[in-house]
């Protein structure tokens, strides 16, 4: 079964890292990253620009709207996300709880809903 | 005579629903992979035995011939909603071809399974609020409006929570299994805590006139065993002692028109005294085990209690050196109080009152009407008479249960300058 991991940090606890650390963080990132491949748990994974890039749109009676910034205001902020396959719940908590920023920020994680194929 | 046997296996139907529907349910919810499937043909296992077991005969294992007809009854059942929709036949065919393991009597798988039911509705992934109503209806077997009643939410509220609940077992794919050793002492952690809530909430209700629900304790008691049983971990019998430990003093805590008495003050003559020696005899296993925790320390505690003729004649040393270990354990400005309390006793109100000042002073438990009741009766034993005023004063405007509001007028009533 497949679930997403959505990973949320402080944009600006991890700004605030010294180059040291931020360095080894990413490291975290990319030995967490090597382990799930070997595992076979990894589908796909990606890190997201800060919430300052992000755009917002809606589409209202035809018209279309654009907001500068992301839909929600809140203290930790979507950064990036894996697509795992897990055996179930367990399994995925366990992967999640080894994302680095776990330790920091938290991880949201979603089942991703299967349609029954036509 | 026909109509002796008759009567006879209905008679057994009703004690083998009583004693094993959970234990069938349980099993079937393995075997099928979904609640409502397994409520369903449990449900109607036992409609098939109340036609059939008097006529036949009851089966030599009543268990495993429900839990057998039970599947056939899922699988019928699918079967039937597969002329509508064709995805359910490959459910039906998959469920058909998995060799069902039928359970021979005391077969350990049944009982794994209960296990498996237990940290299902205990998951972590569920708020607290669902496993309490999941485990009182799965694993205890309690009807939707009797839980509703207990904890005074309307049914419909209750019904939608344990609805919600068995939804994301589905869709977010809680497995039903007994977690591996590397998990194994948090989730016990989570299932302890649904156990002791339920007591705690039918020990002394969080709101309303009365201070026991008796039935809920009861209950909290029952699966309490059930857990120690299936899975002897020293916590799981500490949190049982515990348990049998406070429930013995039911009787002797409040009086016949429901005024709180405090354990100083009770008669221990009502003490129950089965339940004590049960208990002190768990707190001795769980601790002889080396690998205790809170609740068995807390156990240690009720026992010593339970075991002194009166409030003077306790050992009070022992007790404060019980909270020593325990506030190392499970740190909480909670525990901090009690030892206070207990520092009082050993060694007089005013080393007591110290340390309830202290805990006030970093700003913890401001809010908790105990730290200050028991503050307030610190300062009476030392002739403070105008700050214990202010500190029963304080309680009373926190306290939220009728018993406990008058229990706090009659102290302050009964202050004298």
């Amino acid at each position: 079964m497949r679930y997403l991991c959505l990973i949320y940090d402080e944009e600006k606890k991890l700004g605030g890292m010294s180059k040291t650390d931020s360095d080894a963080f990413m490291g975290e990132y990319f030995a967490f990253t090597e382990g799930i491949r070997k595992s076979g748990h990894y589908l796909a994974g990606e890190a997201l620009q800060p919430v300052q890039t992000a755009t917002t749109i809606r589409v209202r009676n035809g018209k279309m709207s654009t907001t500068d910034g992301p839909f929600a205001e809140t203290k930790e902020q979507l950064g990036g996300f894996y697509l795992i396959e897990a055996r179930d719940l367990n399994d995925a908590i366990q992967v999640a709880s080894k994302i680095p920023s776990a330790r920091l920020g938290s991880i949201e994680v979603r089942p991703i809903m299967e349609f029954a194929k036509v | 005579m026909s109509e002796d046997v008759g009567e006879g296996a209905r008679e057994t139907v009703e004690a083998v629903y009583r004693a094993d529907s959970r234990r069938v349910l349980a099993t079937l919810i393995r075997l099928l992979g979904d609640f409502d499937l397994a409520e369903e043909a449990t449900h109607d296992a036992f409609t098939v035995a109340v036609e059939r077991w008097p006529r036949e005969g009851v089966p030599a294992n009543p268990v495993s011939w429900l839990i057998s007809t039970g599947r056939f009854k899922a699988i019928d059942a699918i079967r039937r909603r597969a002329r509508f929709d064709a995805s359910l036949t490959e459910i039906a065919e998959r469920l058909e071809a998995s060799r069902p393991d039928v359970p021979e009597p005391d077969d350990d798988s049944v009982e794994d399974d209960r296990l498996r039911l237990i940290f299902t509705c205990c998951h972590p992934a569920l708020t607290p609020d669902a496993q309490i109503a999941l485990t009182l209806r799965e694993v205890c077997g309690l009807t939707t409006e009797e839980i509703a009643r207990a904890f005074l939410v309307p049914p419909p509220t209750l019904a939608q929570r344990i609805v919600r609940a068995k939804s994301k077992i589905r869709d977010a794919r809680i497995p039903y299994q007994v977690p591996a050793r590397a998990e194994l002492a948090v989730r016990l952690d989570a299932v302890l805590h649904v156990i002791y809530l339920v007591f705690n909430e039918g020990y002394s209700a969080s709101s309303g006139a009365s201070v026991t629900r008796a039935d809920l304790s009861g209950e909290a008691i029952r699966l309490g065993r059930l857990l120690a049983r299936l899975l002897p971990e020293p916590e799981a019998i500490g949190l049982l002692a515990l348990m049998l430990l406070h429930e013995s003093r039911r009787a002797a805590r409040a009086t016949a028109d429901g005024e709180v008495i405090l354990l100083a003050d009770q008669d221990r003559s009502q003490w129950n005294p089965e339940q004590i020696a049960e208990g002190a005899s768990l707190v001795e296993q769980a601790l002889g085990s080396r690998r205790f925790g809170p609740y068995t320390l807390q156990a240690a505690i009720a026992a010593v209690h339970a075991q002194a003729r009166d409030a003077a004649a306790t050992d009070w040393a022992q007790i404060v050196g019980l909270y020593d270990v325990l506030v190392r354990a499970d740190p909480s400005p909670v525990v901090e109080l009690n030892r206070a309390a207990a520092v009082a006793m050993r060694d007089g109100p005013a080393a007591g009152l110290a340390l309830v000042d202290a805990i006030l002073a970093r700003g913890e438990l401001l809010d908790y009407q105990w730290a200050h009741s028991a503050r307030a009766d610190l300062c009476r034993r030392l002739g403070r008479t105008a700050d214990a005023r202010g500190s029963y004063q304080r309680a009373l405007e926190l306290a939220r249960q009728e018993p406990e509001r008058r229990f706090l007028e009659r102290r302050l009533a009964e202050l004298h300058d």
